[in-house]
């Protein structure tokens, strides 16, 4: 579809698509949104690498592909090695990675495939110094499986096998920092995106294809199945996990550390503003929002000091 | 075509293997050490050092890194090796799958070794065995010559049928022992070994591709289908590539069993890999002490040579299998497929199965004399028992 000047010329997002009607994502899914912008960013030239997860469903069955660059499909904890693999082949074949007109290898897997299954290939990949992306969209647990948590999951959330009920089997671990595991590499770049501020993402991405080596991007993706929040509610979900510092963004680019916040010197909201839209929380009780809560403040001032220090 | 002549090496195993690599002109090597292959990968890693060979070296964490990365450069085009052992080979095996179903033409060396516990770092043919049904086909070198000469053709009959291969090597016996490789000049390997044509590359942009995506019901089986055939082609790809290399090269690989002194013979041992190296001297020693016997080693395991097979059981009156593995609570792999082959034939020699040499254990030419002593006895008086556990420490 031709999109008119007059609209052209408002948007701050590229107005071209690569991502096509058709696919099969649930309804306000935030996964399928980052792939969009994904696609902005980067165009036709992109090989993805996908690994179990939704992402596998959304793109569609065989012989359908709603996204409009080369996709493999891969096994589950494989994205950090295929990655490596084709940047590989590339280099050997002396075809140009990254740049302005380069191809992009961009590994696309969730937190399970990446803070868990695949964190050693992961691991691999960003300690060889491959010049490819990998995005972990994080929507808090397997969401492909049925909910079940990932090392990803927050404290104090309901998934199936983490269910809540009488006896209270809720999340009891704090969500595992993903980012600092990768920072820890000593990697060029590597930043947190949300899919409720594109024009930071799509930055953060253009960014990432000029840098050489390894970078790597947690983005925040919320999921209306999965967290038992309404489907018209995950763009103010994103947002208000931002705006609580429960998902702040920052970036992390040679030893400097920088937050990327819409209104950096504001306080966050309390964190009953982002737990109260999804019934994923439901279960908890007055303590553990103080917990969560504690420690999204302790995380904070956390990453506060470091681009403090380090900016 | 240059005339060819051969520049002779003493090389181990492992070197001959990673001789054809560089010869093969391979893009990418994604590999993990693990004895005894390491110095497969050791050997690749020098000729890069001194500028010999131009090669991606991916040093993956995990040998199932090291098929996904092989996976994924194989994927983009390029001509993708690695090598592996044994532990490292099981824990690929979710991947071999992957590459076989993405119908990428890898090639791995194996190195033959016992799986753990207990621990052992030697010879047995268990590993490559237990990967039977991951759609790869499976070529069991005899010596080093046939490490390197395997490993040419491995990329060739692959790259032709869009099925990846292992070529299949003992552990010790065949990689660290030296021996005289005859290597083939480089212009002659490039003449016989073309730059590969994927049949799909990620690195094509003029549409797009998804590779791997989920098939439903309506498709899954069609995909199975379509490997099963390309295993079946590859039967004559294998056998034409195996005499073009003799035509070119002097060394004749189109038969799949290679075999000796079959036609009257009276019974034949069959195996597979280094142990028959010692039953081909056995058998020209128990030659001329009268013993009407021949040999009939399996060079292909996959795909199975049912046909070779059927025509050798029509001419004897018994077959000796000769197992370097074993499948728990059931026998010898390579006699379970050779007795099953042949269910359907008119063909009905006397069939029993020896395990022998499990572990690195050795075998030598006096167990080869021991065992045509018993055949002889079975085929005179009839089977005793069908899986023997040949010297069994009692």
């Amino acid at each position: 579809m031709e999109i008119p000047e007059s609209i052209k010329k408002r948007l701050t997002i590229p107005a071209e698509e690569h991502f096509f009607a058709g696919h099969t994502a649930c309804q306000g899914c935030g996964a399928s949104l980052g792939l969009r912008y994904v696609l902005k960013a980067y165009g036709r030239k992109t090989i993805f690498v996908i690994p179990a997860c939704c992402s596998t469903i959304i793109a569609g069955a065989w012989p359908y592909n709603t996204l409009d660059a080369n996709l493999f499909h891969t096994a589950f904890e494989t994205t950090g090695a295929v990655i490596s693999g084709i940047e590989a082949a590339l280099k050997a074949r002396g075809i140009k990675v990254k740049g302005e007109d380069g191809v992009m290898v961009v590994g696309w897997a969730g937190d399970g495939g990446t803070a868990d299954i695949g964190l050693q290939a992961l691991s691999g990949f960003l300690e060889r110094g491959h010049d490819a992306l990998y995005i972990m969209y994080d929507n808090e647990a397997y969401m492909n499986t049925g909910i079940q948590r990932s090392g990803s999951t927050p404290y104090g959330a309901w998934t199936t096998n983490t269910p809540g009920g009488k006896r209270h089997f809720l999340e009891k671990r704090h969500k595992k920092k993903v980012i600092d595991i990768v920072i820890a590499h000593e990697v060029p770049y590597a930043a947190t995106a949300s899919v409720a501020f594109p024009e930071d993402f799509i930055r953060k991405l253009k960014k990432a294809r000029k840098i050489e080596g390894p970078s790597f991007i947690q983005l925040f993706a919320p999921c209306p199945t999965g967290w038992r929040s309404p489907t018209d509610k995950s763009i103010e979900l994103a947002r208000l996990a931002v705006q609580t510092a429960y998902f702040p963004l920052f970036e992390y680019e040679n030893g400097k550390y920088r937050i990327n916040m819409p209104s950096p010197k504001k306080e966050p909201k309390p964190i009953e503003e982002y737990l109260k839209l999804q019934g994923r929380f439901k279960y908890m009780t007055k303590e553990d929002v103080e917990i969560l809560q504690q420690w999204v403040l302790h995380e904070w001032e956390k990453l506060k000091k470091l681009a403090e220090v380090f900016g | 075509m240059a005339e060819y002549k051969p520049i002779r090496k003493v090389v181990s195993g492992n070197y001959a293997a990673a001789y054809a690599v560089k010869h093969a002109r391979v893009q990418v090597v994604a590999a993990y050490p693990i004895t005894p292959q390491t110095s497969i990968i050791e050997k690749i890693a020098e000729f890069i050092a001194n500028g010999e060979a131009d090669i991606q070296y991916v040093p993956v964490e995990s040998e199932h890194s090291a098929m996904a990365a092989s996976i994924g450069a194989s994927a983009a085009g390029a001509r993708a090796f690695t090598a592996t052992a044994a532990q490292g080979l099981a824990l690929m095996h979710e991947m071999l799958h992957w590459a076989s179903g993405a119908r990428l033409p890898i090639v791995m060396v194996d190195v033959n070794r016992a799986m753990a516990p207990p621990w052992s770092v030697w010879d047995d043919q268990t590993d490559s065995l237990a990967q039977r049904d991951t759609g790869w086909m499976q070529f069991y070198a005899e010596n080093n010559q046939e490490v390197y000469d395997g490993v040419l053709m491995a990329f060739k009959v692959a790259e032709t049928v869009n099925v990846p291969i292992m070529v299949i090597e003992s552990a010790f016996i065949l990689s660290h022992t030296y021996d005289v490789v005859e290597m083939i000049p480089q212009e002659l390997v490039d003449e016989f070994l073309p730059p590969r044509k994927p049949l799909y590359d990620l690195a094509d942009f003029s549409q797009a591709i998804s590779v791997g995506a989920l098939a439903t019901p309506d498709d899954y089986y069609e995909f199975r289908y379509k490997l099963a055939k390309a295993m079946e082609e590859a039967k004559k790809v294998i056998k034409d590539v195996g005499k073009e290399f003799g035509e070119r090269f002097g060394r004749d690989y189109s038969d799949m069993i290679e075999k000796g002194y079959i036609d009257d013979a009276d019974f034949v041992f069959m195996g597979m890999g280094s142990l028959m190296g010692t039953v081909k001297e056995a058998v020209d020693l128990l030659r001329k002490e009268g013993y009407k016997v021949g040999y009939a080693k399996v060079r292909w395991f996959r795909p199975f040579p049912k046909e070779e097979l059927l025509e050798i059981a029509e001419s004897v009156k018994g077959i000796a299998v000769l197992d370097r593995n074993f499948s728990f609570g059931q026998e010898g792999i390579l006699f379970n497929e050779a007795k099953g082959s042949l269910y359907n034939s008119s063909a009905r020699p006397v069939m029993k199965n020896y395990i022998v040499g499990l572990g690195g254990r050795d075998f030598t030419v006096q167990d080869v004399r021991a065992i045509a002593e018993d055949m002889k006895r079975v085929i005179e008086s009839g089977l005793d028992r069908e899986v023997e556990w040949y010297h069994l420490k009692r």
